[in-house]
């Protein structure tokens, strides 16, 4: 019955996707293309002629594109989580005219994140094709990736809904970027190795559910991934979720049932 | 055990926001097919309680049952057959006139078909057909109103919720969704609306009660409320502000049942207009300017509490 009524508040989504693809299309998917391309193939030349063996013996591009996978399925699921639930709470109140039908907070919550899955996949699937065309890829096992940079951008999208619910005015989205998400986008190991960074700083990157994905797109990629740490990245995401839906259900019920 | 055709039944019914206390403990019945109105000025408590009928604030304390049902159980339940138009609009301003209605029954879960074609008769009912493609933005505030009345509609309520429907309305478009509220009445569909307007009281309402600080001062029919609080006519006069006083005074002794003593302006209650005002001039007074109405409920409100509805 629950999924049900989710379902119902997840065709809303769509309906107001059929107007605005096109647009995010470009931010997540094309401009992860472009770092691909910049980084990957261009610094990556200069990479390649003195460092392939710290990065695990493969080429900067063949590093990069994991990496790259993680990172944008992150940006995707921060830029459908902050602004477009404010909106629907604060500004246009479509979540104020959807609590008033058979609807309950949990249910509208549950919608949004079944369509924000969805733009991940859509996104993170375009993204692996390039990638493949880009013949940065060295292992079957990478079709695994996909629903793994899934998980990374849901392990971001969840607590982030459940935390957007929650305002009034778009602020701390500003700090969320500047703060969180670039920094996360820089240093997490999409770019190089955490092992590159200073000892003391490295625990925290373990904590971000950014380089568990990165680790596991990456390992998964170039077919180095084993069943523990595997299960391991997995699990951290999966409960990084679990206490997200929980904080959702109830940042999502305090602000409709006032 | 309420009667069958008690819809809405409440007693004791308080709602608070922390020390603030927004409803204080109100009694009330809402009996299928009338058009009940809450009447009060802002903060009056009107909105909270529309929001614990429409089942999206748990109430504080007291007893409400809806259609039979609780509001802290059976909430889905409730809101399946409940019809809302909030008092701002939640349209999706992205969407088109059509898409919103759409979109609006699959969160009833209506099949398609039975949506296109409630669709089709609720936008001939609210006369906006023709923009039925147009996205709703630029729509005026009287259409967007319009739409959202015909949104309401959709999943066939037996009761429907309208908070403050004209307010913000310029006067045609108040006519024109007074016109609309009106047929559905005489199809008699099940009215509850919230109002600070004394004119939409008197027109839609069969019942209403009147708020004031969370709390109910009266209750009636328009017309039974009128008759228990007011006059049947109202003299209102002007004076020089510097003779206001002084005429307020000489006033004492005129043959009214009572007065009241505005800033701008003396209402005296009385049977007769007319005749008042020759007794008026009989005490030496001239006024600047003189009124004779028949009593609103904007008097009735005056009465109970001392202050004007709109403030």
């Amino acid at each position: 019955m629950t999924a049900a009524f989710a379902v119902r508040e997840f065709r809303f989504w769509l309906t107001d996707y059929r107007r605005t693809w096109r647009g995010s299309i470009y931010t997540s998917v094309l401009s992860p293309v472009l770092y691909l391309g910049a980084m990957g193939l261009g610094l990556g030349t200069l990479v390649n002629a003195r460092h392939s063996a710290s990065l695990g013996g493969v080429s900067y591009l063949v590093f990069l594109a994991p990496g790259l996978l993680a990172a944008a399925s992150m940006q995707t699921a921060v830029g459908e989580s902050t602004y477009p639930v404010l909106a629907s709470v604060k500004w246009i109140k479509t979540y104020q005219a959807a609590a008033a039908t058979p609807l309950r907070p949990s249910d509208i919550f549950h919608g949004h994140l079944l369509f924000t899955a969805m733009r991940l996949t859509m996104n993170c699937s375009i993204f692996m094709v390039v990638i493949a065309a880009f013949g940065a890829v060295r292992s079957p096992w990478v079709i695994a990736a996909l629903p793994v940079a899934v998980l990374t951008g849901m392990a971001f999208a969840v607590p982030i809904d459940a935390f957007a619910v929650t305002r009034n005015k778009d602020q701390s989205f500003a700090m969320l970027f500047r703060f969180g998400m670039i920094p996360l986008f820089l240093f997490s190991g999409t770019f190089f190795p955490i092992t590159q960074l200073p000892g003391w700083i490295r625990p925290l990157a373990y904590i971000t559910p950014l380089w568990h994905g990165v680790a596991l797109c990456r390992s998964l990629s170039l077919g180095t991934a084993t069943p523990g740490a595997a299960l391991g990245h997995v699990a951290y995401l999966a409960g990084v979720i679990a206490i997200g839906l929980v904080a959702g259900h109830r940042t999502y019920r305090r602000r409709l049932y006032v | 055990m309420a009667a069958p055709d008690v819809l809405i039944h409440a007693r004791g019914l308080a709602k608070s926001f922390g020390d603030a206390v927004a409803v204080g403990g109100i009694d009330f019945d809402l009996h299928r097919g009338e058009a009940f109105g809450f009447l009060g000025p802002n903060g009056a408590g009107k909105s909270s309680t529309m929001r614990m009928i429409g089942c999206v604030s748990p109430p504080s304390g007291g007893e409400l049952s809806i259609l039979g049902l609780s509001p802290l159980t059976d909430g889905p339940a409730i809101r399946a057959r409940l019809g809302v138009v909030p008092q701002e609009d939640t349209l999706d301003v992205e969407l088109t006139v059509r898409e919103n209605l759409i979109i609006y029954g699959r969160y009833f879960g209506l099949p398609r078909d039975v949506i296109a074609d409630r669709a089709a008769r609720l936008l001939e009912f609210v006369q906006l057909s023709d923009r039925a493609e147009d996205q709703v933005d630029p729509l005026s505030g009287g259409m967007k109103r319009r739409l959202t009345i015909a949104r309401s509609l959709i999943n066939e309520p037996e009761i429907l919720l309208l908070d403050e429907p004209t307010t913000g309305l310029d006067p045609q478009a108040r006519h024109a969704v007074w016109d609309r509220l009106y047929r559905l009445k005489q199809q008699g569909v099940t009215l509850v609306l919230t109002t600070h307007y004394m004119d939409e009281a008197e027109q839609l309402c069969d019942r209403l009660v009147v708020m004031d600080r969370g709390a109910i001062a009266a209750e009636g029919s328009p017309r039974e409320l009128i008759g228990r609080y007011s006059t049947p006519e109202v003299l209102e006069l002007r004076f020089d502000p510097a003779e206001h006083e002084q005429a307020a005074e000489k006033l004492a002794d005129a043959p009214a049942e009572r007065m009241e003593v505005l800033a701008d302006r003396i209402l005296l209650y009385i049977q007769d207009g007319d005749a008042a005002l020759r007794a008026v001039r009989g005490l030496g007074l001239e006024p600047l300017t003189s009124l004779v109405r028949r009593s609103t409920l904007e008097d009735v409100f005056l009465r109970l509490t001392g202050r004007r509805l709109e403030d």
